[in-house]
């Protein structure tokens, strides 16, 4: 089985799009939607939720008023100033840490299960997704992307399926990082833009720090050829292949806004850059 | 000589489990004698950082070699700097896998081959 | 006043409307331009500015003392992010997972353990014209932004307008750069994922009790989906931008969208005139 992971430095350039794609074309996968906070891969897919378990993040700290004595220590230690007059603890800002809990000389606090978000598994007409969904404002969207890796792993295992198309969250941060670590391939969804190169250049080198195998696929590549170039000189001094190139193309967003992947809706040379996109990806992978 | 096996069930005969962080026991064989011992992995408990709770298990028992099918990046390392081996792809039973690793047929691993799943916290 | 520029969804042109909100205030304002989007800092690309000061951003992490360390074990056990373990002959530290919540060093019953720093990255500041900008940087493989983001934070002035440019998402780090805001300008555009995620930031803004309004970016004049969820919600719908290849290019090239289509320049004089107005922004002094 194969992992196949999707990133891109910056949101919007079209990562969600071409995993819809690629959803399309690839079979015998399992697919997962890893950007908790705004996954949007199902809104392509036209999904059936099969099942809904919820997600617990780290406990949360809570006083009993009842036990507190009120000496303020807690006050004092919270280094997240979590706790509020009254020692009332606020859930946004608390941590998890547990030091008011381990330091209470009166045992009023207590470390209480904290509901986060909730993991989703759906059907789809290109197979099972996995997705989830983040609370608003909640802080553990890595532990959030691992568990929805964890169960399309386990899912793809059940079933015998070769492959995880896993459409991975923007950014460096934790979720990203969450997503890299013992993916076959990375592919980089890439924009010729201004801060493109710069971007990208985040991305391969996180992909690098954590021992990732990376490729690029520069969407809009048209737009601004001469910044398209300046990608294609970076991924040759990180020795990462470029394996897909995409036009700008209006009719994309025509196609995602009628909630359809592109490949069926879209002009030729479009179609043509995302056969010759998965053509490569499948080399890589070494799939059949 | 103290291997360590990730395990689902106590016993010397048990499946393996793919696991490190979260795998429910460990089986440790001494080589030397082959007797070997259960061992329930507490770091199961743990929300978050289960694999480096359970790689702290493993460094207070004393062992020397731990045999996994997928190890995340923390553990790996807290494993590496207390000098324990890690070596990785079992497969089959706890006794199957210590007899692959005595003839050589497992690769050591020095680098994590699974997510991080206790995420970084505070993303 | 602070108004921070928000979106559920990357790449809806965020950055766009928030460097070209600023360089259409400056003709008439102070302004300060902060990106808060530190796992990504784009802002400058935009408005090119002139750097006069950086600064290091640190979070403490434990230091220890070897000699005095006996090897008890309290400070892994009390850790509740797994970041240190108890090796036979040293304790190990795992930076990424370390939240510096303090509770290593306060109950180590030794005194092994003090407060060390550890460097998560950069806080610049310079001057585009007549616009002031901070923006924060993150080392890369760096899992922890929120304390980077207080940090430019820190630098808000009061008295001027403010405008946050914030990262993508509702998660932890957008609530710390929108918290405090007095108005939260939501960019979205009309596709079903722009909807989908105008509808978590919305929460999110609301849910911080900051009054929100949305801004269309990349409209092909259908923008029904957004319009029916603004008047359900009891939101202004603020502007609508079309959706403009040359625009686009502009932006990869970094000439911000109003150099390029200087006649958008109302719609900016348009927010303007709304937020002076007050209706829906609590004034922060």
């Amino acid at each position: 089985m194969r992992e196949l992971v999707v990133l891109s430095g910056k949101g919007g350039t079209g990562k969600t799009t071409v995993c819809g794609n690629l959803a399309v074309l690839a079979s015998n996968k399992v697919m997962a939607d890893c950007d908790v906070d705004a996954a949007n891969l199902y809104l392509l897919l036209d999904p059936v939720l099969k099942s809904s378990s919820p997600f617990y993040g780290l406990k949360k700290a809570s006083i009993n008023r009842e036990k507190c004595m009120g000496c303020n220590l807690c006050l004092h230690l919270c280094r997240y100033d979590a706790i509020r007059p009254g020692f009332v603890v606020d859930p946004v800002l608390c941590e998890g840490c547990a030091i008011c809990y381990h330091a209470c000389p009166c045992g009023a606090v207590e470390m209480i299960e904290h509901l986060a978000g909730h993991l989703f598994l759906s059907d789809t007409r290109y197979g099972y997704l996995v997705h989830a969904r983040l609370g608003i404002a909640e802080d553990n969207s890595g532990k959030l992307v691992a568990a929805v890796r964890k169960e399309a792993r386990r899912l793809a295992e059940e079933e015998k399926k070769e492959l995880i198309i896993t459409d991975g969250p923007p950014g460096i941060g934790c979720p990203a990082i969450s997503c890299l670590s013992g993916a076959d391939l990375v592919l980089v969804v890439a924009e010729p833009t201004f801060s493109g190169s710069h971007d990208l250049e985040r991305v391969l080198e996180l992909a690098k720090h954590f021992g990732c195998r990376a490729a690029v696929c520069i969407n809009k590549w048209d737009l601004e050829p001469e910044n398209s170039h300046a990608l294609e000189s970076l991924c040759s001094r990180h020795s990462v292949p470029v394996v897909g190139y995409l036009p700008y193309d209006e009719s994309v967003m025509e196609a995602v806004k009628s909630g359809r992947p592109v490949i069926q809706e879209c002009s030729g040379s479009m179609k043509k850059g995302i056969l010759a996109l998965w053509g490569k990806l499948k080399t890589l992978l070494e799939l059949r | 000589m103290k291997v360590a096996v990730c395990a689902q069930d106590n016993h010397i005969d048990a499946r393996v489990d793919q696991r490190f962080g979260r795998c429910p026991y460990f089986v440790v064989v001494d080589l030397n004698s082959g007797d070997w011992e259960g061992l329930q992995n507490t770091g199961t408990q743990s929300s978050g950082g289960a694999g480096v709770q359970t790689a702290q298990l493993l460094v207070n028992r004393g062992v020397n070699v731990v045999l996994v099918d997928r190890i995340g990046p923390h553990a790996i390392e807290v494993l590496g700097r207390a000098g324990i081996q890690v070596y990785g792809g079992i497969s089959g039973t706890v006794r199957q896998s210590v007899e692959a690793y005595r003839q050589g047929r497992l690769s050591l691993l020095s680098r994590a081959n699974s997510p991080s799943h206790g995420g970084m916290g505070r993303g | 006043m602070i108004i921070a520029v928000a979106s559920g969804k990357g790449g809806t042109g965020k950055t766009t409307v928030a460097s070209s909100l600023a360089l259409v205030a400056a003709e008439k304002r102070e302004v300060l331009f902060l990106d808060c989007d530190v796992e990504e800092p784009n802002g400058h690309i935009m408005l090119k500015p002139h750097w006069h000061k950086k600064e290091t951003v640190r979070v403490p992490v434990p230091e220890i003392n070897r000699e005095k360390c006996t090897f008890c074990g309290t400070c892994a056990e009390v850790c509740a992010f797994h970041a240190l373990v108890v090796l036979p002959q040293e304790v190990m530290l795992l930076p990424t997972m370390c939240h510096g919540c303090g509770g290593c060093w306060h109950f180590c019953p030794a005194g092994a353990i003090s407060p060390g720093w550890r460097e998560i990255g950069q806080v610049e500041e310079g001057s585009s014209g007549k616009i002031g900008f901070v923006h924060g940087r993150l080392n890369v493989g760096e899992a922890i932004s929120p304390p980077l983001i207080q940090a430019v934070k820190e630098r808000i002035r009061p008295g001027i307008l403010n405008i946050i440019d914030a990262p993508p998402g509702t998660s932890c780090p957008v609530v710390r750069a929108v918290k405090g805001a007095d108005f939260c300008l939501l960019v979205t555009e009309p596709t079903p994922f722009g909807l989908h995620d105008l509808e978590l930031a919305y929460e999110m803004a609301t849910g911080l009790g900051v009054p929100c309004g949305v801004a269309v970016n990349r409209s092909d004049g259908d923008d029904s989906s957004i319009r029916r969820f603004c008047h359900n919600n009891n939101i202004p719908l603020l502007f609508q931008l079309p959706q403009d290849r040359e625009v686009a290019r502009g932006y990869a090239r970094g000439i911000p969208a109003i150099e390029v289509r200087p006649e958008w320049k109302e719609h900016f004089l348009a927010l303007l005139a709304f937020l002076e107005r007050g209706g829906y922004a609590r004034c922060a002094n």
